[in-house]
């Protein structure tokens, strides 16, 4: 019980330092060039604390004293078409420390602040006007946050690899009993069911991966600490390639009878004929379904996080605005519903997965049925 | 916007480490993984299949094992009935040969009394002849002493000639 008290109360210290803007000296060697940043600092900005939580960067933002923000630099990979803006080369590979967190210029590039590209790296002309994107493939913190994930995943499915050719014939030991009766249940209970019992092994490779592959992001966006905790499950372009991946292969295993279903269904004709109706319902039915499976695991990861740091925002927003004594106050309120909401997103993860995974199975199916 | 917009480097990563992903895990993990569960699935349902097999077969043994032991208990029945029978069979036989022996010699017994007999009647026979021969010679030396007497035991002694 000692010990558990203990352990909330330096929870409750670490956060307090972590995020009251203390008046810390800054470190920051160009001085003029962020004088307005510290007025903004001044005040507690709980948009803006939320949406940092949840969209991507590039550097990992760890913890700040007051103005002295740590953070992990990441990789920016650029192309240019302008080399001659940015010492007379097209492609660029630094670290997001040349940025000093944004505020400064780097060889002609530059984290934009303007209304228009804001947050995204940006040239600029010799007037210092920002002229347009380069091409950006810097490794983000989601994409670091994939790469550790996907690390992560390889490790744990190859180990259980090993296991089964170790154990062949045997009973399953260690990890293998963890990751097995998941295998199983994708198996018998989401591709079985949606796909058939003939053609259902073709697919399971890439719905297993996807499931674990989901399963281990949002499980890793959960844990806030680097190098975990990257909204890699909430960010649109991760689940615009696994909602991608589905529409590739169920477009490529339709069969004539999909293809049929689509543009000449059984429908009366007066549906496909002069207007072609139902063909225009059945090819945007197409384009929606991944559509609907990008959207809907990145809204679940990203309103996961956000009713989590919103919470935790609520203890800033109170002592702002009525002291620090309010502050501490809620934050008992506060912290609980986090839990609870933290809670609630490992039961998502699961659902979420899950979810991604049988619609993909039900996608695959449609495109392989014979009839109905 | 810049939340729900997606950025073209998270994509070019994304499609290069999941296509890569998916391709490793699928020729070096997940298949071996989903043959080897399925090769266990089969061989549990064999053993299974086996072990009820194996009942089956100890059940039949047990059923052999009573028939067996039934057959065994009628054949002793039936040895016991045929034992008795025989026994009953001896003994009565038994019972006859010594009623028939105890006669023969009580047979023997009669003949050799009857035989007995028969001399000691014959010698009793002789003696009392000898024994009248006697008396007749005294009665007859002391009646002869007178004529009288003499004629009169003649006719006498003829009358019981007659007689006899």
């Amino acid at each position: 019980m000692q010990k558990l008290s203990k352990a909330i109360f330096l929870i409750f210290a670490i956060t307090i330092i972590g995020f009251t803007p203390l008046s810390a000296q800054q470190n920051h060697e160009d001085e003029a060039a962020h004088t307005t940043d510290t007025h903004e600092e001044k005040s507690f900005d709980a948009g803006k604390y939320v949406m940092d939580h949840i969209a991507d960067s590039y550097d990992w933002h760890i913890v700040s004293f007051g103005n002295t923000h740590i953070s992990i630099p990441l990789p920016i990979i650029l192309y240019s078409k302008n080399p001659d803006l940015h010492e007379q080369k097209s492609f660029h590979v630094f670290m997001s420390s040349k940025f000093n967190h944004g505020h400064s210029a780097y060889k002609g590039f530059q984290i934009s602040h303007s209304e228009q590209f804001s947050g995204k790296i940006v040239e600029l002309d010799s007037h210092g006007g920002e002229i347009g994107k380069p091409i950006d493939i810097s490794i983000t913190k989601t994409v670091t946050g994939l790469f550790v994930s996907v690390i992560i995943l390889l490790w744990l499915v190859f180990s259980v690899a090993s296991a089964s050719k170790r154990n062949k014939g045997k009973a399953p030991t260690g990890v293998q009993n963890l990751l097995e009766p998941l295998i199983i249940f994708i198996r018998d209970e989401v591709a079985k069911p949606a796909i058939g019992d003939k053609k259902f092994e073709k697919f399971m490779p890439f719905l297993l991966t996807v499931f674990f592959f989901i399963l281990i992001n949002n499980f890793m966006g959960l844990i806030p600490i680097p190098p975990f905790g990257a909204n890699v499950t909430g960010n649109i372009a991760i689940t615009l390639v696994l909602a991608l991946f589905t529409f590739g292969i169920t477009t490529i295993n339709g069969n004539k009878h999909y293809w049929k279903e689509i543009y000449n269904p059984d429908v009366p004709w007066w549906l496909k004929f002069p207007i072609p109706l139902m063909p225009i319902v059945e090819l945007s039915g197409l384009i929606t379904k991944p559509f609907v499976l990008m959207v809907r695991l990145f809204a679940n990861m990203v309103a996961g996080h956000m009713i989590v740091t919103v919470f935790v925002s609520l203890i800033f927003i109170f002592a702002s605005l009525m002291g620090a004594g309010a502050g501490f106050g809620i934050s008992p309120l506060s912290i609980a519903f986090s839990v609870f909401v933290l809670l609630l997103d490992i039961l998502v993860s699961f659902i979420q997965a899950y979810v991604f995974t049988l619609l993909s199975a039900i996608y695959f199916g449609m495109a392989t049925a014979d009839h109905h | 916007m810049g939340l729900v917009t997606p950025n073209p480097g998270t994509i070019f990563w994304m499609l290069i480490i999941f296509g890569i992903v998916v391709f490793i895990l699928r020729k070096f993990a997940w298949v071996p993984i989903l043959s080897a569960l399925k090769d266990r699935e089969e061989s549990i349902a064999n053993a299974l299949n086996s072990a009820e097999e194996a009942k089956k077969e100890v059940a039949n043994l047990k059923a052999d094992n009573e028939k067996i032991i039934i057959e065994a208990r009628k054949e002793k029945d039936i040895i016991l009935k045929e034992a008795k029978v025989i026994k009953e069979k001896i003994v009565a036989e038994a019972k006859e040969q010594a009623i028939t022996e105890t006669q023969k010699s009580i047979e023997q017994a009669r003949q050799q009394i009857q035989s007995e007999k028969n001399a000691a009647i014959s010698e009793i026979k002789k003696q009392v002849a000898e024994l009248s021969v006697l008396i007749a010679e005294k009665v007859i030396k002391k009646e002869l002493s007178n004529l009288g007497e003499q004629e009169k035991m003649v006719d006498g002694l003829i009358d019981d000639i007659k007689l006899n």
